[in-house]
């Protein structure tokens, strides 16, 4: 197959004639796509300044951090931030990932100076307000309260921390409770104070807008911000490479279901191979009723309700994951049957006719994903954040088209290896085979 | 007939409505059928739910697997939902691509085989669907809560069943359930995007004119009384967080209530939307409940709000309890804010403020075209379509006065259900 299929129009596809694409002086890196039809705007964005920076001891502090940023600023309480929002019907919110501090706001299109107006408050004068601090670590703690009962978090939890042992990758941006109680409010401020500026920041604004009318809000409220503190971005370490099979099971009285996770390292989004894996993986657990591993846990065993398979290929590493949910007494038969399906993967070259039909699918897929503002404006946030180039989705199906089988057994090979996977499971009491 | 909206009724009683969109080249189409929980009779609860899933299993055209795989080789997206009063099913594909939809829906409206081997396979699949969920401390307080709320409503079971019932369906049954819903008169066809509305109507008659098959008999479901006096729950479990979930009777959607109610949730609890797509709603942080008892610091979270159903259903507000706390302080801190709607009159601006939100979350829902063409069937399942393009307007002419008499009517302690989930504090995981 050489060209897109006929149904998909290249061309409605964002690219460099109509993503417009400006950096400030002091490093901010603007894109804005003008929908005209459209009665709101979606604004999104990055800074550096995630849980990579938090101390050991204090891990949640950026987690903590970003969600600090709203309970307060120089010119606006909490409440009346949330008035604001709220009174418009707008939203805007931050949360930090293992990398950066990440937002997003929404509104009606003549809202959008309202909504950058908090953005830039939030961002260079918040206040973190001691009660506001207290109330919103209590709320931290029952969340993690929460999620030491959730069956699929746990196994996540425990499958990071191996799988991405000594690296950023494998600790949870909301830390523990033991870190997150060893977090002061002067902790948040000085982590804001350094880590907080314009360099490495991509702000995305989609919608009925004009790009340079944007240009100019951006600039007017944050073209002056200076951080002279801020550290630039360490190296991260490289990731250990499995050597062995490893299996563990954590229980969790009182609940009813297992939930299984399994895998190994992946590529990193930037791989040339990225792209196959990314086909592979589709094939493997994604296509239809979840690919293969669907097919054989969920239509033929009837054993999960759902068994599927993530790529999660990041900027420093990335994981090629299996994920299922079984009643105790088919844990073993579930990962079996996984392991199988991944040693058939790596075998054998995948046929070319279901490699012609995931081809299709991540291109016909392309103009549903741009369809809404906060698709769009995703797809550019990746566009920046790997560095893909503006012509990427337009350039996307002839790039799927050309990679062959040999090039997804090729791949699949390089990562899957059924002998080095790590198998986490969390649930009831059960006894596993090693 | 509302806006641009093209309705069509067909001989065999399909009921068709087309909206055209260009904002893009996609076109999502979407099958309802009026059949749901409240349609089950008891020891078989789940089964409209079982039903759905057979949907994918396979017709002599469609063999099991086949469906989902041709819509994902288009890079199409697909799915189905089994709700209180309705099924349905949807695909949203490129706009070259819509016959497909009308191959697959207009085969398996009649034709889908229930082969007793997948029937057993489902079986297991939805037990396991049902474990996952019993997994969750709030998803057991809900089913306590929906249970206690309803005697002789089937709106008191839970949509996927129980456990019990889904091991003893047998495939005969499921069958006569599918074949005695599943009909042209029973069902409505929704499509929103690009497309020409006239054309896609001959299209469609294409497809479904000729499908067979009448009205289903008409469940009478016994109506319940109201409650007499307020009804606690207990709902015990691991973990160390205790969760409550109070639920008062709300009005059916299409009762003139229904839009003073979705007022005063707004004020009470911030703002719900109902779209299914389009993306999250907007905060609730100036809610009358948040700031009375997260604020306070008795809750970590509140949420609150009504769904749109066919009969009377519940308005409902679900909270996680600060650990230092107990659920009735909690209670007494919404019992005073409730008290306080009851005691005085709102401000309109109040109100306008709500509309406005209202009229936001209505205006990022129609951006999206499978959202669109989820609206056109939604609403006429309970109600019309007008009920959707008359939404903001509706709630505008609420008045002070409105929100005090349902405040009165429908939010009386008496008339509730309380429910505690309170961990036993078992030892498991130390995240």
């Amino acid at each position: 197959m050489k060209a897109a299929p006929d149904w998909v129009n290249i061309f409605s596809l964002p690219g460099a004639d109509d993503i417009y694409r400006a950096r400030l002086d002091n490093g901010i890196q603007l894109l804005v796509r003008r929908n005209e039809s459209s009665p709101s705007v979606v604004i999104s964005g990055y800074l550096p300044g995630g849980s990579m920076f938090d101390p050991q001891e204090k891990l949640g502090l950026a987690h903590l951090t970003a969600a600090m940023l709203m309970r307060g600023t120089e010119k606006r309480s909490f409440q009346t931030i949330f008035d604001d929002l709220e009174t418009a019907g707008a939203s805007l919110g931050f949360g930090a990932s293992v990398h950066n501090v990440n937002f997003t706001g929404r509104s009606l299109t003549e809202d959008l100076p309202l909504i950058v107006d908090i953005l830039q408050e939030s961002l260079r004068s918040p206040v973190f307000p001691a009660d506001q601090f207290e109330r919103l670590r209590a709320q931290m703690l029952t969340h993690l309260a929460i999620r030491a009962q959730d069956t699929a978090e746990m196994a996540n939890l425990k499958f990071d921390e191996i799988l991405f042992a000594g690296h950023p990758y494998g600790r949870p941006e909301d830390g523990f409770p033991e870190t997150i109680l060893a977090i002061t409010r002067e902790d948040v401020h000085a982590f804001h104070r350094r880590q907080y500026g314009p360099e490495g920041m991509v702000i995305v604004v989609v919608g009925a807008v004009e790009p340079g009318q944007v240009h100019e809000l951006i600039q007017n409220s944050l073209g002056d911000w200076r951080n002279p503190e801020q550290p630039p971005t360490p190296d991260l370490p490289a990731v250990q490479p499995r050597l062995e099979l490893t299996r563990l099971h954590i229980p969790l009285p009182g609940k009813a279901q297992v939930d299984i996770l399994m895998g190994v390292h992946g590529p990193r989004r930037t791989d040339p191979d990225y792209l196959a894996a990314s086909l592979g993986n589709n094939i493997l657990g994604q296509f239809g009723m979840m690919g293969r591993i669907g097919g054989a846990v969920r239509e033929k065993a009837g054993l999960a309700y759902y068994a599927s398979t993530s790529l999660n290929g990041w900027i420093s590493a990335g994981s090629w994951e299996v994920a299922a949910g079984v009643n105790p007494a088919n844990v073993d038969r579930a990962v079996e049957l996984i392991l199988a399906e991944v040693r058939r993967f790596v075998t054998e070259p995948v046929s070319p006719e279901e490699l012609r039909d995931s081809q299709m699918n991540f291109i016909g897929r392309l103009p549903l994903s741009m369809e809404s503002n906060a698709g769009v404006a995703a797809g550019l946030l990746n566009i920046e954040r790997f560095n893909l180039g503006l012509d990427y989705f337009r350039q996307l199906p002839g790039k799927v088209s050309a990679i062959t089988t040999e090039q997804v057994l090729e791949t699949a090979r390089r990562y899957l290896d059924p002998d080095r996977f790590l198998i986490v499971s969390c649930g009831p009491e059960i006894k596993i085979e090693t | 007939m509302a806006d641009d909206v093209l309705r069509e009724i067909l001989p065999n009683g399909l009921t068709i409505l087309l909206k055209e969109i260009h904002t893009a080249p996609i076109i999502s189409h979407w099958i309802w059928y009026r059949v749901g929980s409240r349609f089950e009779n008891p020891g078989q609860t789940g089964i409209s739910h079982w039903v759905e899933h057979m949907q994918f299993k396979g017709t002599p055209r469609f063999p099991a697997g086949a469906l989902d795989k041709a819509i994902s080789r288009t890079g199409g997206v697909w799915n189905a939902f089994t709700y209180l009063d309705w099924t349905t099913y949807y695909e949203t594909l490129p706009a070259g691509q819509i016959d497909l939809a009308f191959q697959i829906e207009s085969d398996r409206m009649r034709n889908s085989t229930f082969e007793p081997s997948e029937v057993e396979s489902e079986r297991t699949v939805i037990l396991t669907e049902l474990e996952g969920s019993l997994n969750e401390p709030t998803y057991r307080l809900a089913e306590a809560v929906q249970k206690a709320s309803f005697d002789v409503h089937p709106y008191r079971n839970e949509i996927i069943g129980s456990a019990q019932d889904l091991k003893q369906i047998q495939r005969d049954e499921l069958y006569q359930h599918y074949r005695n819903y599943y009909t042209p008169a029973n069902a409505f066809v929704t499509l929103a995007g690009d497309f020409d509305a006239e054309a896609m109507l001959g299209r469609i008659i294409k497809y479904y004119a000729d499908i067979p098959g009448g009205l289903p008999e008409i469940v009478h479901t016994q109506p319940e009384e109201p409650l007499q006096e307020e009804r606690r729950v207990a709902v015990e479990g691991p973990g160390k967080t205790t969760y409550m979930q109070l639920a008062y009777r709300a009005p059916a959607a299409s009762h003139p209530d229904f839009f003073i109610f979705t007022v005063l949730d707004s004020l009470l609890c911030g703002p719900t939307s109902l779209n299914m797509f389009g993306g999250g709603g907007i905060s609730n942080k100036t809610s009358r409940l948040y700031r009375a008892v997260v604020e306070n610091e008795l809750a970590v979270s509140m949420r609150g709000g009504l769904q749109a159903t066919v009969d009377p259903f519940l308005f409902e507000i679900i909270l996680t309890v600060r650990p230092e706390r107990t659920p009735d302080e909690v209670l007494g801190a919404i019992d005073q804010q409730i008290s306080r709607l009851q005691d005085s009159l709102v401000s309109e601006d109040e109100i306008a403020r709500a509309v406005k939100q209202a009229r936001a979350l209505f205006a990022y829902g129609s951006e999206n075209i499978t959202n669109q063409a989820f609206w056109l069937g939604y609403a006429e399942m309970f109600s019309r379509y007008e009920w959707f393009t008359g939404y903001v307007d509706s709630l505008s002419r609420v008045t002070p006065e409105d929100i005090h008499r349902v405040a009165c009517e429908y939010l009386h302690p008496s008339r509730r259900v309380v429910g505690i989930y309170r961990p036993t504090g078992e030892e498991g995981g130390n995240g």
